[in-house]
Formats: C-alpha cells, sequence, structure tokens
C-alpha cells in the first residue's frame, strides 16, 4: 500500500512536472523573422500583413478564428449565437460579453467603452481606417454595461462576425488613443508603434521598419502565459534569408512567409535544424478563360467585351480540353512542392465550404484531344496546329512577370501545343498588371488575351463576397473604367439568382451547400476558370519552438500565448 | 560613292597595303586576338551550334525525370528546373542576345556618327542637333522605353509576328536610346579635326564637304567611335535583360542570357551552374568585344600604328 501510493505519488509528480514548468516567462526570448519589416504596430492604420501580424502579439479582437476557420472566443466570454441569444433574430444585432477581469497591459480594467471606441476609432471618415470593411454595415456600437458590447447593424446581417473578430479587428485602449481620432490618427506616433494591448506581449522598443522588441504582458489573463519572457521581431531581408535563419542557421525560431523553390525546401529541411508549415487560405493560382474577343481587329471598346462572344473558347469543348491536358500535380512539384496542392476548385477551404469536385487531378491528354476532334477542330493542313474554316486554333497566354509564372507558362504551352493548339506567350511586369490603371491594355481587367493566370483569394472565410464577383454585373467593361472583378465576363442568370439566394440565407449548412453549387458552377461546369494550384503561405519554424499551429484565417501567431521551447 | 570606286582602281595597293597593316598591328595585341578568337567561338556556337546539337525533344513527362541536372554527357551544360537542355537554351539566348547587341550597337553608332558629324562639321546645325542630343541624354531612358514597347509592341507584332516584332522594336529601341555618347565624343573630335592644316588645304582646294568628311575626318574619328561601340554591345546586352526582367522585352518562352541569369538566380545556391553559364557568356562577350575594340583603336590610329 505505502509503495502504491509513494509510486502513484512519484507519477502525479510526473504528469503534473510539464504544467508546473509553464510558468510565464521560463523559456526565454523568442526570435521571430519577417522578410518585410513592421512599420506599424497598429493594423487599423496598415494593410500589410507584417504590421497586422505583429500587431496580434499585442492587441486582441473580442474572437479569433482557428486553423479550421471556426471562431474561437479571445476577449469575449463566448461566442454569440443565434441559439444563446447574443444574435437577435431578425439578425440586426449582435451582442458581446466580455471575460470577466480582463486588465490592459498597463493594470487598468478593460471595458465595453474601449470597443465603443475603438468603432468609433475606424468609422471615424476622416481617419482613413485601413479596416474600415470590418466595419462596414455598423449601424452604432453601445455598451449594455461596463462589459457587454451590443453591435447593431443598418440591416440583417448574416454574418455579423466582422466588427471585433480576427487580427484585423482588435480592441484598442481608449485612454491612450482618445486623442487619435480623426485626422490626428497617423499622428500618434507613441501610441501606433507601442498601443497597450491585452495580448500575450507588450511592446518595449520599436524601430520603424527594423525590430520590435516585446516583453511578456504581466497583466495576461492566463497566468502561466506566455512561456517566453522576451520575445523580438527582426525585418527585413528575403524569404529564402529569412527560412535559412531558422533551417539552417538556428538563429531564428519562426519565420514568416518563406516562398522558396521547393528544391530549395528540402535541401534546408535536410538541415534538420526547422520545418516548414504551411497555411492553406484560399488562395488558388488560376487560369482565366476568356469569354468574349479580345482580338485586336475589333475597335477600341468593343474588345474583351460582351458585344463579341470569343471565337474559340466559347465552345465549352475547347475549354474542358485545355482543362484536361494539364497535369496540376507536375505544376505543383515543379513551383510550390510543399506549399501548394492542386486544386479543381475556386474556394478550396475552408474544409466544410469547399467542393468535392476532384475531376480535373489526373491528366487526360487522350479525352482531351477527343473533345476538340468533337468540337471539329482537326489539323486539316498538317502544320501540327488545329484548324476549323480556316482558322487555327491560337490562343494568347498572359500572366505576370514571375518565375514560378513563366515555368508553369512552359509546361502548359507545351502541353497546349502537344494538343494541337498554337500558343503564344507574354509576361507582364505585376504593377502593371494588377494595376488597374484604364489607360494601360495590358491590365488584368481588360483582358486583352485569350487565356490569363494569375492567383486570387478570398479575404473572408465566408466567400459570399468572393463569389459575388462572378455576378454578369461585375464584368469589365468601358463604361465602368474597366473595374469589376468579373474578369472572364461570366454570364449565367441562374449563378445571379443563386448568389442573391445566398446573401440571403443563414442557416450556415445551407449557405455552405449554395457556395459548392457556385464553385461548381463557374469550375467544372462551365470551364470558365481553370483552378491549378491551391497556395499556401508557406513559414518556417525551429524543432526548438513548440506549439505552432499555423492558421490561414487569422494571424499566424494567433496562439502565440500558447507558444513554447521544446526542452 | 562614285568618286570613291575609281580611286580605288587607280591605287589597288594602298588600301590593300593599309588594310595589311593594320592586320599587323592588330595581331601584335594579344588580347585583341584573344578577344577575337573568343568571340568568334561563341558567335559560331551560337550559329553552327543548333546544327550540330540537335538532342530529342522530351515531352513533359520524360523532362520532369531529368530536371535539375548536373553536366553530363546527354546534357553537357546540365538541364533546368523543368528538365530542358541547357546547352541548348544557351544557343537558343545567345543568338537572341548577340543579335540585340550587335544590331543596336550599329544603330547606335551610325545615328550617333552621323548626328556628331553634321553637329561638329556644320556650324548651324551645331547648336540645334546638339540641344536635341541633350534632350535625348536628359529623358530617362527605361520610362521610355517602357512606353515605347507599351505603345508598339502589338502593333509591330501583328504585322511581323511576335517574335520578329519584339526583336525590332528592341533593337530600335535600344539603338534610338543610346547613341548619344557616340554623337558627343564624335563631336568634339570633329571640331579639332576640321582646323586641322590638312582639312583646310583639302577646304582651299574646293573639295565638298561630303569629301572632306569621308576621306579626312571620319578615318579620325574611328577610334573614338570603336571605344563607344564596344562598350555599346554591353550595354545593348544588358538594357535588353532589364527589358525582359521587367516583362517587357522577348515573350517569356523566348530565352535570351539576361532572361537565364534572371531565372537561374533563386536557383544559385543549389545550382550556381545556372547562373554561371550566362553570367559567364555575358562577361566573355563584353570583354573580348572591349578588347577587340582596344586592339582596333590602335590598328586604325596611324599615329601608333608602325610604333
Amino acid at each position: 500500500m505505502k509503495l502504491k501510493s509513494a509510486l502513484l505519488g512519484a507519477v502525479c509528480v510526473f504528469a503534473f512536472a510539464p504544467a508546473a514548468f509553464a510558468e510565464r516567462g521560463a523559456d526565454g526570448e523568442l526570435k521571430l523573422t519577417f522578410p518585410q519589416a513592421v512599420s506599424i504596430m497598429t493594423p487599423y492604420l496598415s494593410g500589410g500583413t507584417k504590421d497586422i501580424y505583429a500587431a496580434s502579439m499585442v492587441l486582441e479582437p473580442l474572437a479569433g478564428l482557428d486553423p479550421q476557420g471556426v471562431l474561437v472566443p479571445k476577449l469575449a466570454a463566448e461566442i454569440p449565437t443565434l441559439e444563446n441569444g447574443g444574435i437577435s433574430a431578425d439578425l440586426t444585432t449582435i451582442t458581446w460579453k466580455l471575460q470577466p477581469g480582463l486588465l490592459w497591459s498597463d493594470g487598468t480594467p478593460v471595458t465595453a467603452d474601449d470597443a465603443v471606441f475603438t468603432a468609433a476609432y475606424c468609422m471615424d471618415p476622416a481617419g482613413g481606417c485601413a479596416q474600415a470593411t470590418k466595419y462596414e454595415g455598423v449601424a452604432s456600437v453601445e455598451a449594455v454595461d461596463a462589459t457587454t458590447i451590443k453591435v447593431t447593424f443598418t440591416g440583417p446581417k448574416p454574418n455579423p462576425y466582422t466588427a471585433f473578430v480576427g487580427a484585423l479587428a482588435p480592441i484598442l485602449q481608449k485612454a491612450q488613443f482618445a486623442n487619435c481620432l480623426g485626422a490626428a490618427a497617423p499622428t500618434c506616433t507613441d501610441a501606433n508603434n507601442m498601443p497597450i494591448g491585452t495580448g500575450p506581449f507588450m511592446v518595449t522598443g520599436f524601430t520603424v521598419n527594423d525590430t520590435v522588441s516585446l516583453t511578456a504582458n504581466p497583466n495576461y489573463r492566463d497566468p502561466a502565459k506566455p512561456a517566453f519572457a522576451t520575445a523580438v521581431i527582426k525585418g527585413g531581408g528575403d524569404a529564402e534569408g529569412s527560412a535559412r535563419a531558422v533551417m539552417e542557421t538556428g538563429e531564428f525560431d519562426y519565420a514568416w512567409n518563406t516562398q522558396i523553390p521547393p528544391d530549395s525546401q528540402t535541401a534546408m529541411t535536410a538541415a534538420g535544424k526547422g520545418q516548414f508549415v504551411v497555411a492553406f487560405g484560399t488562395l488558388v493560382e488560376r487560369v482565366e478563360m476568356n469569354t468574349t474577343n479580345p482580338s485586336p481587329d475589333l475597335p477600341e471598346g468593343e474588345r474583351s467585351t460582351a458585344k463579341h462572344p470569343h471565337p474559340i473558347l466559347s465552345d465549352i469543348k475547347v475549354r474542358t480540353a485545355l482543362s484536361k491536358a494539364i497535369d496540376r500535380s507536375i505544376l505543383v512539384e515543379v513551383g510550390y512542392g510543399a506549399g501548394g496542392k492542386p486544386t479543381c476548385n475556386v474556394i478550396p477551404g475552408p474544409d466544410a465550404w469547399a467542393s468535392d469536385n476532384t475531376g480535373c487531378l489526373t491528366q487526360d491528354m487522350p479525352g482531351a484531344m477527343a473533345l476538340l476532334d468533337e468540337a471539329g477542330w482537326k489539323d486539316s493542313d498538317g502544320d501540327g496546329i488545329r484548324d476549323k474554316d480556316g482558322k487555327k486554333l491560337s490562343i494568347l497566354y498572359q500572366t505576370t512577370v514571375n518565375p514560378i509564372r513563366q515555368d508553369f507558362q512552359a509546361l502548359i504551352k507545351d502541353w497546349w501545343t502537344e494538343l494541337g493548339v498554337e500558343v503564344e506567350l507574354k509576361a507582364i511586369d505585376p504593377g502593371v498588371f494588377f494595376g488597374g490603371d484604364p489607360g494601360s491594355p495590358d491590365t488584368f481587367q481588360k483582358f486583352y488575351a485569350d487565356v490569363e493566370m494569375y492567383a486570387n483569394n478570398s479575404d473572408n472565410p465566408d466567400p459570399e463576397t468572393y463569389l459575388g464577383q462572378y455576378q454578369c454585373k461585375n464584368a469589365p467593361t468601358p463604361e465602368n473604367g474597366w473595374q469589376g472583378e468579373n474578369i472572364n465576363r461570366f454570364c449565367d442568370p441562374a449563378y445571379d439568382a443563386l448568389h442573391a439566394e445566398l446573401t440571403k440565407t443563414t442557416d450556415i449548412a445551407a449557405r455552405q451547400e449554395i457556395a459548392k453549387k457556385l464553385n461548381d458552377m463557374v469550375t467544372k461546369d462551365s470551364m470558365t476558370v481553370i483552378p491549378l494550384v491551391h497556395r499556401g503561405t508557406l513559414s518556417a519554424h525551429s524543432l526548438t519552438l513548440g506549439g505552432v499551429a499555423i492558421n490561414a484565417w487569422d494571424s499566424e501567431l494567433w496562439n502565440v500565448a500558447d507558444w513554447f521551447r521544446v526542452k | 560613292m562614285t568618286d570613291a570606286t575609281p580611286q580605288a582602281t587607280v591605287k589597288p595597293e594602298k588600301p590593300a597595303g593599309s588594310g595589311r597593316a593594320i592586320w599587323q598591328q592588330f595581331r601584335s595585341h594579344k588580347g585583341a586576338v584573344f578577344g577575337l578568337a573568343v568571340l568568334t567561338f561563341l558567335v559560331l556556337a551560337v550559329l553552327i551550334g543548333p546544327y550540330l546539337w540537335q538532342p530529342e525533344k522530351l515531352s513533359v513527362a520524360q523532362a520532369m525525370k531529368v530536371r535539375n541536372q548536373p553536366p553530363s554527357w546527354q546534357f553537357p551544360l546540365g538541364t533546368d528546373q523543368l528538365g530542358r537542355d541547357m546547352l541548348v537554351r544557351m544557343m537558343q539566348a545567345g543568338k537572341v542576345s548577340l543579335a540585340v547587341g550587335f544590331v543596336a550597337m550599329i544603330i547606335a553608332i551610325t545615328v550617333g556618327t552621323l548626328i556628331g558629324v553634321l553637329a561638329g562639321y556644320f556650324r548651324r546645325l551645331d547648336g540645334p542637333l546638339m540641344r536635341m542630343t541633350d534632350m535625348f541624354l536628359a529623358l530617362p531612358l527605361i520610362p521610355l522605353l517602357l512606353v515605347m514597347v507599351m505603345l508598339f509592341r502589338d502593333r509591330i507584332a501583328s504585322v511581323m509576328g511576335p517574335e520578329l516584332g519584339a526583336f525590332t522594336l528592341i533593337v530600335f529601341a535600344i539603338g534610338i536610346t543610346s547613341w548619344m555618347q557616340a554623337a558627343r565624343i564624335v563631336r568634339g573630335e570633329v571640331l579639332a579635326l576640321k582646323e586641322r592644316e590638312y582639312v583646310l588645304a583639302a577646304r582651299s582646294i574646293g573639295v565638298a564637304p561630303r569629301r572632306i568628311i569621308l576621306r579626312h575626318i571620319l578615318p579620325n574619328v574611328v577610334s573614338p567611335v570603336m571605344v563607344a561601340a564596344t562598350l555599346g554591345v554591353a550595354e545593348a546586352i544588358i538594357t535588353e535583360s532589364v527589358l525582359s526582367f521587367l516583362g517587357l522585352g522577348f515573350p517569356p518562352d523566348f530565352p535570351t542570357w539576361g532572361r537565364l541569369l534572371f531565372d537561374g538566380l533563386q536557383y544559385m545556391q543549389l545550382y550556381p551552374e545556372r547562373v554561371i553559364w550566362p553570367g559567364l557568356a555575358i562577361s566573355l562577350t563584353v570583354l573580348s568585344v572591349n578588347y577587340i575594340g582596344d586592339g582596333l583603336r590602335d590598328a586604325l590610329d596611324p599615329r601608333i600604328r608602325g610604333r
């Protein structure tokens, strides 16, 4: 008996040992490196991911998203839902409850007034708030009591988790930012660079575009966290250098955004000091088909408009054949390695929103050739290029200047040439291509080419806005100054109707079903968009750093409080 | 022209003699001979090489198995990240790069010398022509090239096809924006030369300005023009790679040395040969052309020749 209890006691000691060691500040310094240096510590005045991630160590929202895209409470006691009464039945209000006893890092209590102030700060039209979309449709924010925040929307909002949710919309301390409203916002250098927050760390030193020094927040709500006493974010360099600093030299514990070629990934992993982790969001590299005629023979103003359907690509058989000829796994192998995976979807994640469309994953060259034969494109003059009614099957394929994209162009050209399609390649400076200048013929909106390749993603795990871009009315035209996101000029009344239904549906499962159908309508049903690769953000962390849970839906540092040193 | 021909027939031995003297002087410059040999080798390699080295065309699936190969008997310079034979790509790229370099240089030198001589010789033309040169010098070249390429690329491509169109446009664009140095150098030389006694003598016996320029002035400005020309070749090759880098040069499936270098950059650590080959080719071309220029200057200058 004595022996047994003694053994039990020993077991207990060992079982609790890790918990006992998990003490605030026990693990020394956490070193992070970002290829782009941090310029400001508040996401409200910066669109840069680097700034948003750095700020997320200090400033916290009411709720964040976990790696699966599911809401998790941060400062809030729980997530308000229709069931628990946090969201009103008419979907016009959402009521958040703060956790009890929250303190700012300076020791003062966090109250609902801080949230009210934050909303006013970002919604001030003179302030130039970078995250204003997060507060779009908000009519008012009021403090019901010291710990209750009620957000009222101007109309029913099926997805009310925008304001105060995620790393883009954290709560600011009213006392610190009170004089920084409106036009004064950018002038409050001290507050912007060293904000007082509720997060696991607080800023102790800030060198613009260089280094941020942080130390554990003594008033953090979990007394055992963070495990690190101090943290430092060093900025600058390039992806390759950052990756090397973690994977080969071990100077840093974590490097964000280390997109390097697959061969270098393998070589660096072999050094055995760290590992790459990938956050798969919704970024999809795709080939877009032009459904309208981009021919330079047409008068300016009619090129690439709905007035003239595309002479070759209007036939779905041709579009399908072009997609079938591509081997997506080779593209991933060549371009992204661990940082990508083949996909057939425009909405590749979160999992609950992604269609099970996998039809394009295997290359089918004979099938593609049969489709072209069926469509009437045959090589009648024996020059290796298919033709029909005296017209050659020739397409212009454009993209931006980028080594990976040029490799993709070369490979896809090879496959399409094998198919009997003549392909002319064009690479455009990304600044021009994405610049949106209506005077330039080379923008992706103008689409003066037959097919073009680039990547696009949804800012929100809920793809309502993102899918909305394929509505007829969003096609870029000379009338709207070539602005609009419906790059393909895809136009299907059934799609528009289904999307309208999505904006009215509140049930999450039903929304997901509709989103999948919409995704299929632009991809496998019409082959208007040919998705190629689901791209992730590649980051690297040292093998001595534990607790990393890479997240594509929120800051990658969303759980930095839980990180620890592996001993 | 009509005047020059009879004279050549009257004294046939003189040009031949001076030609031999030039060649002898040139041969005594070791660097120049070496440069000439290297350049000849490079030119022959890109012109004749593709006929001698014709590996079978691999399908994408086959090429994927031979990615990133080191040099071997099958692939003398190795393969790139898509399994393409680097030797074939180097030869294709060299043809374009060398052609761009030399044609653009010839355009620049012709325009530069013409304007320089006119400005230097005819006082009335000096002001307007030199102000035009100043204007071109003041223009920021890269933006100008970008605008030119942007405006005319599609139009030229629709007439001449994408590849020849791009070549014509790039060569023309580079040539037309790099003649100014040559013009200034030539003008300066001509201003000094036209006050020399032999030019005065020629003028006093009523020789036409055209003959004076061709017979007495041009041969004396050859040496600075040669130096400018050799530098021009190097500059044209580099400007072309800048344009390719910005996506405004040749279509992406049309390799040039500059583009191969740019593509190889991200693989530098793992496969350094990927940047060494094109880098070496560019450096060798530029160096050898410079040495040839050096040798030619010595050989063509009557004051140095024969010493």
